[in-house]
């Protein structure tokens, strides 16, 4: 074993790389859509306001100081020493800007990307608290996600922290791998999202005093369902240039993660619409569309080392995970949810970390220079390292995600008051509708 | 029970870290992390039972 080493880029992968972080900010747009649709009416304007303020919180939070605590592999770290074994915990890079790589380097090529992605991950937790979750209050977790949260855990993952490192310190196959995001982002992004949905409580009317759900469906399947494909150009670049940047996945690699990519998603969306189709009579669209997002989610850590054969039972396995983890968040967890996205992305993010260690075949150069493993490093104990990663997520980045909100919460309560409920977000807190020229009449605040 | 759930979170999350770190053998290292991942499933129960009930009393 040797030590984590930066992924060298030819001039064709930087072009290539370059080209696919650009797709990105469509995974946004997508994300933003869909929460958009999946809420109701009369926030759909706060919705897209608050989608393209956190976008940019999470932005300017994140060159400012979220990039000093990530770093990248092989630039300064703190590392401390436990056993012989060293364990790198943060980035040691210069706070506000100073540190920022612009020379068209991985590093930059890296900084880049997650300036964006961690935007990303901001966007999840939107679809949680949609229709009660103010404004000030989405930027100020935002800025808590994309300056602690993100880039710690981003770290460990991508900037050669110890869960890279567990291959070379511990033998644990190529330690933890994570190609597109699916636990640096979309997991992180879907507890925050949980975190989110515990503290504002449900939606007034969602549930009835004997605890029984309301159902209260998105306002726009047709936007929900057009951000699926908006979803899937974002997914393509996203998976692309994280296999690139952070696993050395050579340019020809590509070819391969868009097909994963493409085949998960299909297949979880499919599977989803024969499921909804076969509970309830006919195929449902918002599930089905979480369905088709969730396959993308679950593509993203296995989707440059596994088959397309693979890659479909993936996506199988997301769309029904998603399809039964959005009912039992529901119904039995009384987690008022309107976008689905702790299913979408927790759910569906834990399943697709996995997966690599039950799928994953590794070529002999692939993450050999990433990860520091030589070509006979052996792969069975990969299972484990995911495992650790999953285990990290849940024991740690939860509680930590749970307690910076609910301390914001004391400070600055996060929801909206009765009153702003009851006007909905847009006259609330914009003071107009994003439809001005309809009408709308609800009986949502009935007494039940 | 909230704050004991986190802390079961974290304990679980502390097992696996030893597992990795203290055992060599491929086997029991597997295991104990599953363990580990046992108590956390343990501690999330918790979590969500205690915003179950908090949500029972406001009604």
């Amino acid at each position: 074993m040797t030590a984590l080493s930066v992924p060298a880029l030819s001039e064709t992968g930087m072009a290539l790389c370059i080209l696919c972080i650009l797709l990105v900010p469509f995974a946004g747009a997508g994300l933003a859509f869909v929460n958009t649709g999946l809420g109701r009416s009369r926030s759909a304007a706060h919705s897209m306001l608050a989608a393209l303020c956190v976008i940019a919180v999470a932005a300017l939070v994140y060159v400012i100081c979220g990039f000093a605590w990530q770093g990248f592999i092989g630039r300064p770290a703190h590392v401390f020493t436990v056993a012989g074994k060293e364990w790198n915990w943060i980035a040691a890079e210069p706070l506000f800007l100073r540190g920022l790589p612009l020379d068209g380097s991985p590093a930059s090529l890296a900084a880049w990307l997650q300036m964006l992605s961690v935007g990303l991950a901001a966007l999840i937790p939107l679809g949680a608290g949609a229709d009660r979750w103010r404004l000030r209050a989405c930027c100020l977790s935002t800025a808590l996600l994309a300056g602690l949260t993100y880039p710690l855990f981003a770290h460990w993952v991508w900037g050669g922290g110890w869960l890279a490192q567990l291959g070379v310190n511990y033998g644990l196959g190529r330690g933890f791998v994570d190609a597109g995001g699916a636990s640096s982002i979309q997991v992180v992004g879907g507890l925050t999202a949980l975190a989110i949905a515990w503290i504002l409580g449900p939606r007034r009317g969602k549930y009835s005093l004997e605890g029984m759900p309301a159902a209260i469906p998105g306002h726009n399947a047709v936007l929900v369902l057009f951000a699926c494909l908006l979803a899937l150009l974002g997914w393509l670049g996203l998976n692309c240039a994280g296999a690139m940047l952070f696993t050395g996945a050579e340019p020809g690699r590509t070819v391969l993660i868009a097909v994963n990519t493409t085949l998960a998603a299909a297949s979880s969306a499919l599977v989803a619409a024969v499921i909804t189709g076969i509970r309830f009579g006919k195929p449902d669209a918002s599930l089905s569309a979480n369905g088709w997002i969730g396959g993308l989610v679950a593509s993203s850590a296995a989707c440059a080392f596994v088959t397309p054969a693979v890659a479909i039972v993936i996506g199988l396995v997301a769309g029904t995970l998603v399809i039964f983890a959005v009912e039992w968040f529901e119904l039995r967890m009384a987690v008022d949810d309107p976008g689905g996205a702790i299913s979408v992305h927790a759910v569906a993010g834990i399943w697709g970390v996995l997966a690599v260690g039950f799928f994953a075949h590794f070529p002999s150069r692939v993450l050999n220079v990433v990860s520091g493993a030589s070509s006979w490093s052996s792969d069975s104990n990969q299972w484990v390292a995911q495992l650790v990663g999953v285990a990290t997520l849940l024991g740690f980045v939860l509680p930590l995600t749970y307690c910076l909100n609910w301390l914001l919460n004391r400070f600055y309560p996060q929801r909206v008051p009765a009153e702003g409920e009851r006007q909905g977000m847009d006259l609330y807190e914009l003071g107009a509708g994003a439809y001005p020229e309809f009408a709308t009449y609800t009986d949502d605040f009935m007494q039940r | 029970m909230k704050l004991a759930g986190f802390l079961l979170l974290l304990a679980g999350w502390g097992i696996v870290l030893s597992a990795v770190m203290l055992l060599t053998s491929a086997l029991p290292r597997g295991g104990f992390a599953l363990a580990g991942m046992g108590v956390e499933v343990t501690g999330l129960i918790l979590v969500v039972r205690s915003h179950l009930l908090l949500r029972g009393e406001r009604g």
